[in-house]
């Protein structure tokens, strides 16, 4: 099972409702995942020269101060943090000092929070109605490939401002993860869907485009999947050539939304005239916010 | 039940001398405001009637098992298993349907608007199960004897294992049409990306013409031509096992 929901605003009016829309698109997609919940926020981009970070720590009372960066805010057991620089050094610097710590995100804009549990006491807990943002995708799981803890949940980070979301189930994970280690990519967990974020991790790494990485997927992953990777400017979509997993995208002059299943997208203001379609396998999609010239 | 309202609407029966004029209760429910265990158990009770069905939202199972000759139309996009298992009924959706619509149909009609997400109508033993729009991958697979007329077009493995009964394309198909079909009829106006395992063209003989043409009618689509259709069905390959195929399995 595992429910995926994912809202790209094209009117920046409906930036300011992102949280609720998307909160309230999680807790519609319960139970086909009720294991663990998680989103990926687009948002508050860091300052020219800074990066941000969102952290997680199973300590409860960690004293997000003392890491000598600029804590914006905290959620729960997760943090969001400033850092001077590359995220790349940030991430390097917290990894070695603080290896009982977890680097959910890293980028300029992206922010990711995940926890065990049902989505409705998710989003309480992560204050999700308070968000604003361009876009945000989220992950409701049913567990079946590895254990349900917080670093098993989803989203996964891809690199810089992505992540990955999957409704599936891969069966080449661990030789992948093998050939995967040996380029490099570091895994924190015994996740499938993590080693298909460290395959695109991999191969944007050596110079594919997204979409490249994406249809290399087709080829390289044996398993059933439905793909909502988030960039920084949008969101792009995947399902295998059987395509078993379920995916409806809809859209309407407001908003690009993708969903499970259609009872998460009738939510959203207007999803009754909007355009619906069942992406075909095999097939990249992708939506990116128009950058003014 | 319910918040729905309920209006009265005359349906006039016949033309000859004997005509009766029957009056039908219309009774709206809204999903929005009334269970759906309460709204299917509703439509389990009733011997007759007509229901009007708003605000769906996209709910699995709506108007699933009916036994009776009831009319329900549903105003809005459907979830999975909409009119599953149905004999007698006559569903219309107005919008579009989740996976698994109209399956294993026993009788009865179910007509979409929109389009039909995956797996329409599988296992379906009777009946006859209209789309308007598109219907995803696996439509018809394993049917049993139901009828599936599609205006626009399909995705790949339709009509896999497909049993008996027609199923009709007035648009194109997916890649692997009909694979391991028995003795299924298909149908198609337009492009077949692929043919399944021993699925293979056929020729058009009239009464296979006339049975199209039925159907076509039947599903209110007889602006089309069947002559612009193909026949397709089981080339019988795979009925007995043969020692040739072993390499196969």
């Amino acid at each position: 099972m595992c429910g995926i929901v994912g809202l790209f605003c094209k009117n920046p009016e409906l930036e300011l409702s992102l949280g609720p829309y998307l909160s309230a698109m999680l807790v519609q997609m319960d139970d086909r995942g009720p294991d663990s919940a998680g989103v990926a926020l687009y948002r508050n981009p860091a300052p020219d020269g800074w990066s941000k970070l969102t952290l997680y720590s199973a300590d409860p009372a960690e004293d997000w101060g003392a890491l000598g960066l600029e804590v914006v805010e905290t959620r729960a057991r997760h943090a969001v943090l400033l850092a001077p620089g590359d995220a790349d050094e940030a991430e390097s610097r917290i990894r070695a000092e603080r290896p009982d710590l977890r680097v959910m995100s890293a980028g300029r804009v992206i922010e990711i929070y995940k926890e065990v549990g049902r989505p409705a006491e998710f989003a309480r807990a992560f204050r999700l109605a308070d968000f604003e943002g361009t876009h945000g995708l989220g992950h409701t799981r049913m567990a079946t490939e590895s254990r349900v803890t917080t670093e098993g949940s989803h989203p996964f980070s891809t690199g810089h401002d992505l992540c990955l979301v999957h409704n599936g189930s891969l069966s080449n994970h661990n030789r992948l993860r093998e050939k995967l280690c040996r380029e490099g990519i570091v895994f924190q967990t015994e996740n499938d869907t993590e080693v298909a974020a460290g395959y695109l991790t991999w191969r944007l790494r050596e110079g594919a485009t997204l979409e490249e990485a994406l249809e290399g997927c087709l080829d390289d992953l044996d398993g059933f999947y439905t793909f909502l990777v988030g960039t920084a400017d949008g969101f792009a979509v995947l399902r295998d050539p059987i395509a078993c997993k379920p995916a409806v995208l809809g859209e309407t002059d407001d908003w690009v939304a993708m969903a499970s299943e259609y009872r998460a997208i009738a939510v959203l203001p207007g999803a009754a005239e909007a355009t619906m379609w069942e992406p075909e396998p095999s097939v990249v999609y992708a939506w990116e916010k128009a950058v003014a010239a | 039940m319910g918040a729905g309202a309920v209006g009265r609407v005359r349906v006039g029966e016949g033309s000859g001398r004997l005509s009766v004029e029957t009056e039908v209760e219309l009774e709206t429910v809204d999903l929005a405001a009334t269970p759906l265990r309460e709204l299917n158990q509703r439509l389990h009770d009733a011997e007759s009637g007509r229901f009007r069905i708003v605000n769906p939202n996209g709910a699995h199972a709506v108007a699933c098992g009916l036994r009776a000759p009831l009319d329900v139309e549903i105003l809005g996009h459907v979830g999975y298993y909409c009119a599953g298992m149905n004999q007698h009924a006559h569903v219309r959706v107005r919008g579009n349907a989740g996976t698994g619509l109209a399956e294993n149909l026993m009788s009865g009609s179910v007509v979409v608007e929109g389009n039909a997400s995956q797996s329409a109508g599988a296992t379906g033993r009777g009946g006859l199960l209209v789309i308007h729009g598109n219907a995803a991958a696996r439509c018809g697979i394993s049917m049993k004897g139901i009828d599936i007329v599609v205006r626009g077009s399909i995705g790949h493995m339709s009509a896999f294992m497909a049993q008996r009964g027609c199923l009709v394309v007035c648009g194109d198909t997916g890649d692997a049409l009909g694979d391991s079909l028995y003795e299924a009829h298909l149908y198609v106006r337009g492009a077949v990306a692929g043919l399944g395992a021993d699925c293979v063209e056929k020729p058009m003989r009239d009464h296979h013409a006339a049975e199209l043409q039925s159907l076509l009618a039947r599903a209110g689509f007889d602006d089309l031509d069947p002559s612009d259709f193909r026949r397709y069905g089981s080339a019988r390959r795979l009925y007995n096992f043969a020692v040739d195929n072993a390499g196969s399995y």
